[in-house]
């Protein structure tokens, strides 16, 4: 690892102002850069860490919407109660990231900052329609989570802006996660499907499909939605969602697996995800 | 960079040091502070040999700057034994022999150890996928397993 230089600044003005210099890097659990950092495909110059910040951690309910601080641990985040029960999904996808050591040091922050398309708390937050809150030395401003990627690695955030908190506004009735994976821990997603269903008298009110590893950003499966929003769940309806959802993805093919079985498993895992989504929903 | 000042409290110790940001507390642990029971594996997050408790939870003492566990209470093997007694995760590693060449075994117990520490009454599914970020290259699972679930017991029955 290269020398750098590292603060701690205590408030989120003086990390957005460190943070804004070139080559700055923030580190929030660390488990993502320290890695790039060894291997030195991360050369920062100084390091910001936001670990000395106050009221960026910790899991607070607000009425319906429940607020997720950015420097709250993915362990946290799989373990909350409020989590579990109302966004089943993302604490799901919270558990299936690397290891439980991994899990105590990385964030969800860190998860959705480092942007990569595979991040196991995005089809979660994608499907809770969360609000990403952004700081920086000029104020703040909020983004929906389908807005804030702009590529593999890439998001809006400007430079000094530094995420805060994810705010999810309503909770779902039923929601899941599926991660098509090969090990049953310490692996990355093949692909990640979510879905959150509300239901109304043996309607779907509303369906939100989140699907991860399937297109340069994180994607809603917005086709399948609509198909599914207003209709009584049948495995006829279930089966479009899941072929819209894989004419919708744009895959690649890797080391890992190639875009036809990814497509594939699109379509296979969306009604699988729906199904016990559905059943979530009707209990 | 300068060295900064760094207070880390191991094993009820403290420590008063002067440590380069870069360094990992896996790193300090071995080479600085001289715990070299701690062991580097693939120093990537992946193996759990270098598993240390900081704070009451397991951690990847390898992903972890040193300069960011100033003020943090961290527990290491060499922390687990007292008054020359040691930890019973311990003594049922031993009793079953749940090691072979014994490079692993550091990071297992204390993950074992933090585990059995939040909730003993994990089922033994429950432990193995608990216990999937440490990897044992011997491939010695089956014996490492009935020592975690042995221990549990025995922590769980004399509470």
């Amino acid at each position: 690892m290269k020398s750098f230089e590292f603060y701690e600044p205590t408030t989120l003005a003086e990390a957005s102002r460190l943070f804004a210099e070139e080559h700055a890097q923030l580190l929030a659990g660390g488990t993502d850069i320290i890695i790039g950092m060894k291997a030195l495909t991360e050369t920062p110059q100084s390091v910001v860490s936001l670990q000395k910040i106050p009221g960026l951690d910790g899991i607070t309910t607000d009425g319906d919407s429940i607020n997720i601080g950015a420097m709250t641990t993915v362990r946290e985040v799989e373990l909350s109660g409020d989590v579990q029960q109302h966004h089943t999904a993302l604490a799901e996808g919270a558990s299936e990231i690397g290891s439980i050591q991994i899990r105590n040091l990385a964030t969800i922050g860190g998860n959705i900052a480092h942007a990569s398309p595979a991040a196991d708390t995005v089809a979660g937050l994608l499907v809770a329609d969360a609000q990403v809150d952004i700081a920086s030395a000029d104020g703040e401003r909020s983004v929906p989570i389908d807005e804030l990627f702009t590529g593999p690695g890439q998001t809006v955030l400007t430079p000094g802006e530094i995420i805060t908190r994810f705010r999810l506004p309503s909770p779902a009735s039923g929601s899941h996660y599926i991660k098509h994976k090969i090990r049953e821990v310490m692996d990355l997603a093949f692909i990640g499907v979510a879905a959150a269903i509300n239901m109304d008298n043996g309607t779907i009110t509303d369906a939100r499909i989140g699907l991860a590893a399937v297109a340069p950003t994180p994607i809603r499966a917005t086709e399948a939605e609509d198909l599914l929003k207003g209709n009584a769940p049948t495995p006829e309806l279930l089966e479009q969602a899941g072929e819209a959802a894989a004419a919708g993805c744009s895959p690649i093919s890797d080391l890992r697996c190639s875009a036809e079985h990814r497509r594939e498993m699109v379509d296979v895992l969306t009604r699988r995800t729906l199904q016990y989504a559905l059943e979530r929903a009707s209990a | 960079m300068a060295k900064l000042p760094v207070s880390l409290t191991i094993n009820s110790d403290e420590h008063d040091l002067l440590i380069e940001p870069r360094k990992t507390l896996l790193a300090v642990l071995r080479d600085t502070v001289g715990l070299t029971g701690t062991k580097e594996g693939c120093s990537t997050g992946d193996c759990g040999a270098c598993t240390v408790i900081v704070d009451g939870k397991a951690v990847t003492s390898c992903m972890v700057l040193a300069v960011t566990a100033s003020g943090k209470e961290i527990t290491t093997i060499e922390g687990l034994a007292s008054d020359g007694e040691l930890h019973p995760v311990q003594q049922a590693f031993i009793n079953t022999g749940g090691y072979q060449c014994g490079f692993c075994t550091p990071g297992f117990i204390m993950a074992s150890k933090a585990l059995i520490d939040e909730n003993p009454d994990r089922t033994e599914e429950e432990f193995r996928h608990a216990l999937g970020g440490n990897i044992c290259r011997c491939t010695g699972y089956t014996k490492i397993l009935e020592a975690v679930l042995k221990a549990a017991e025995e922590i769980r029955t004399t509470a």
